[in-house]
């Protein structure tokens, strides 16, 4: 056990290195800092210092070093378009993105789940079954699609909901919420939807066909020959048991609600992280875009170890393969 | 004596186009309506989009052909200034939509059958190596596999494409993009290939027809091209269809975020793009053709794509 974590833990960590050497690299090749930074009029004298201040004269290996250090202490450099640091930029655009990806991933897993648990019991019934239609082509449209028809139906045609930005915001702290006012709640529906929803059908057809699988098994028949209700059988002894896949691809998914996100702030204007990092692709903002990339990598890195040690804590059967076969 | 034997009569083998047609793949075609409705579908629309410039009945690219009073013509409806119609409209400087979808289709299309192409190359030699040969070469190809598919395809090829858009110079930017965008959709696509070709080489290579290749002496590369990737294929050859809806899709996003195609090359997902400005003052069909022909296009391939699984999996018949 302590061997595979310890295995797992170095491989993490391992990855990190080799995307901090991209975020570092991106950085030394693209564009020279120097002049980013200094004006036209600057002197020999100026960029020599400046090299060193900045410790360009220094060997490759020793930048990288400082740079992970920096970079671990959350310190990223200073956007070139906004003229700011890039943590204090990143800090403000957060808890747009993460509202956001709350909400929806809340959506996502209590209708994903529910509307699964109901295809699968009602497998023939007609509700089930346009359900399960209407998921196929909801898998099928691009997320910014279904992002324009939602305004086109909710903004434009019905007037209810409004189209960009995140309505009004209050300030707890260094959090700005759009939580607490009218105008912030009415915001978030429609990009809660539009993110959510390729999640909700994912997680819809999983719990479906596990549910499908469990229901075949013997333990199930055995709980309603005991003249147990149907709806203890589904709930207790059935979804109970469907339920460790479904953790694991609900946890893999939440780092693709925090990528997907860029695409539906772009739909929606609306001012997060995401947002953030398409216009410094734009605008080639190489230290958000560096910042960007090192945060989402330890996000999905640590989202991906935590749930591989989660699975090999929660079934024997993994544990018992290790120790085994090797 | 005479001769028994009966007269020789001519029999002409069978032409390939004949055994195709008599073949178990097409009865199964045949008798997919989903396949056949999507097939032609899909070829219609290539087509169209290879044709373009001669089916076309504007050049979108060509400025001197576009008139600026012609602009927000509604679809069907002469325009009120010069009269003329157009089938599915104009947009705000005149040209014609259904011309701009009809090159936007080639530029769409062409990205994605690049960078599925390149994808199926670069996913094809490393999944050989890495089945082949074994050892550290499929260590390292296979944990860089792994660590890849934790990020979201559409992720990395926004990366990729961020991160070339640095290094060419700003005047090399706009040409350049279409092939920064095939490199970037390609590279974050080959894995599924690699996987499945290093499960099949995994096999193919320890079965007789193998070992008796290199008992005669044929050299490692020859026994991989030549002996196991033909056998290797079909699984490809799903994979590579479902690649292309994907491919497409990954491109219409990215050129709909502004870090795709140029507005110079637009393709569907340029053309969204620009149509979705237009959503509020009420000219509808600038964004709905092309986000229709997209999502033609895309459900096809894939429809296209799952009867080939099907079809071609003896497991599931």
């Amino acid at each position: 056990m302590l061997a595979y974590v310890i295995q797992r833990v170095a491989q993490s960590a391992l990855v990190l290195l080799v995307v901090g050497l991209v975020a570092f690299s991106m950085f030394r090749f693209v564009g020279d800092p120097i002049d980013n930074m200094l004006g036209q009029e600057r002197t020999q004298a100026d960029i020599d210092r400046l090299r060193v201040v900045l410790g360009l004269d220094q060997p490759f290996v020793v930048q990288y070093y400082k740079f992970l250090e920096s970079a671990v202490q959350g310190n990223f450099g200073v956007s070139y378009r906004q003229g700011r640091p890039v943590s204090e930029i990143l800090m403000e655009r957060a808890p747009a993105t993460l509202e956001l990806a709350a909400v929806s991933g809340f959506l996502a897993i209590s209708l994903g789940i529910a509307l699964g648990v109901f295809t699968a019991i009602r497998r023939n019934g007609f509700a089930a079954n346009a359900i399960m239609s209407v998921s196929l082509i909801g898998v099928s449209l691009p997320t910014f699609l279904i992002g324009i028809l939602l305004i086109y139906l909710f903004s434009v045609e019905l007037g209810w909901l409004p189209s960009f930005g995140r309505g009004e915001t209050v300030k707890i702290g260094g959090w700005s919420t759009g939580f607490l006012t009218e105008s912030g709640l009415k915001a978030l529906i429609l990009p809660s939807i539009t993110l959510g929803l390729y999640q909700m059908t994912l997680i819809m057809r999983l719990v479906r066909s596990e549910m499908l699988e469990v229901l075949r098994q013997d333990y199930i028949r055995f709980a309603r020959a005991r003249g147990l209700k149907e709806r203890a059988v589904n709930f207790h002894h059935a979804l109970k048991n469907t339920l460790v896949p479904v953790i694991t691809v609900t946890g893999l998914q939440l780092g693709s609600i925090i990528a997907f996100a860029i695409i539906t702030e772009t739909v929606f204007q609306w001012p997060g992280v995401g947002l953030l990092f398409i216009n410094a692709i734009q605008f080639v903002d190489i230290p958000v875009m560096a910042a960007y990339l090192m945060l989402i990598s330890v996000m999905f890195v640590g989202i991906n170890l935590i749930v591989d040690l989660l699975y090999f804590a929660i079934d024997p059967r993994l544990r018992a393969d290790r120790t085994g076969g090797h | 004596m005479a001769d028994t034997s009966l007269p020789e009569v001519p029999v002409k083998d069978p032409s390939r186009l004949q055994l195709a047609l008599q073949s178990d793949f097409f009865y199964q075609f045949k008798r997919s309506p989903v396949a056949v409705v999507s097939f032609v579908v899909v070829s219609i629309l290539i087509l169209s989009a290879i044709f373009a410039p001669l089916i076309a009945p504007h050049d979108p690219f060509d400025p001197s052909s576009l008139n600026l009073m012609n602009g927000f013509s509604a679809p069907m409806t002469p325009n009120a200034f010069t009269g003329e119609t157009f089938w599915l409209g104009t947009d705000d400087q005149g040209r014609d939509v259904f011309s701009t979808i009809l090159y936007g289709m080639r530029i769409s299309l062409f990205v994605g059958a690049a960078a599925v192409a390149f994808a199926m190359v670069l996913g094809i030699t490393l999944g050989l190596l890495a089945g082949y040969v074994g050892g550290w070469t499929e260590t390292i190809i296979m944990r860089v596999a792994d660590v890849q598919l934790t990020f979201p395809a559409i992720l990395v090829a926004m990366l990729i494409f961020g991160i070339a858009k640095g290094v060419t110079p700003v005047e090399y930017r706009d040409q350049m993009a279409i092939w920064v965008l095939i490199i970037a959709i390609g590279l974050s696509d080959w894995v599924q290939f690699a996987r499945v070709v290093r499960g099949a080489t995994l096999v193919e290579k320890n079965k007789e027809y193998v070992q008796a290749a290199r008992l005669i002496g044929r050299t490692s590369p020859a026994i991989m091209l030549r002996h196991i990737l033909p056998n290797v294929l079909s699984p490809v050859l799903v994979i590579a269809t479902i690649s292309l809806a994907l491919a497409i899709i990954a491109e219409a996003t990215l050129s709909f975020l502004g870090v795709g195609a140029p507005p110079t090359q637009p393709s569907l997902g340029t053309l969204i793009r620009i149509g979705q400005g237009f959503l509020f003052s009420g000219e509808w069909w600038i964004l709905l053709f092309p986000a229709v022909t997209l999502l033609t296009l895309a459900l096809g391939v894939n429809l296209l794509g799952d009867w080939l699984r099907d079809a071609l999996n003896p497991r599931l018949r």
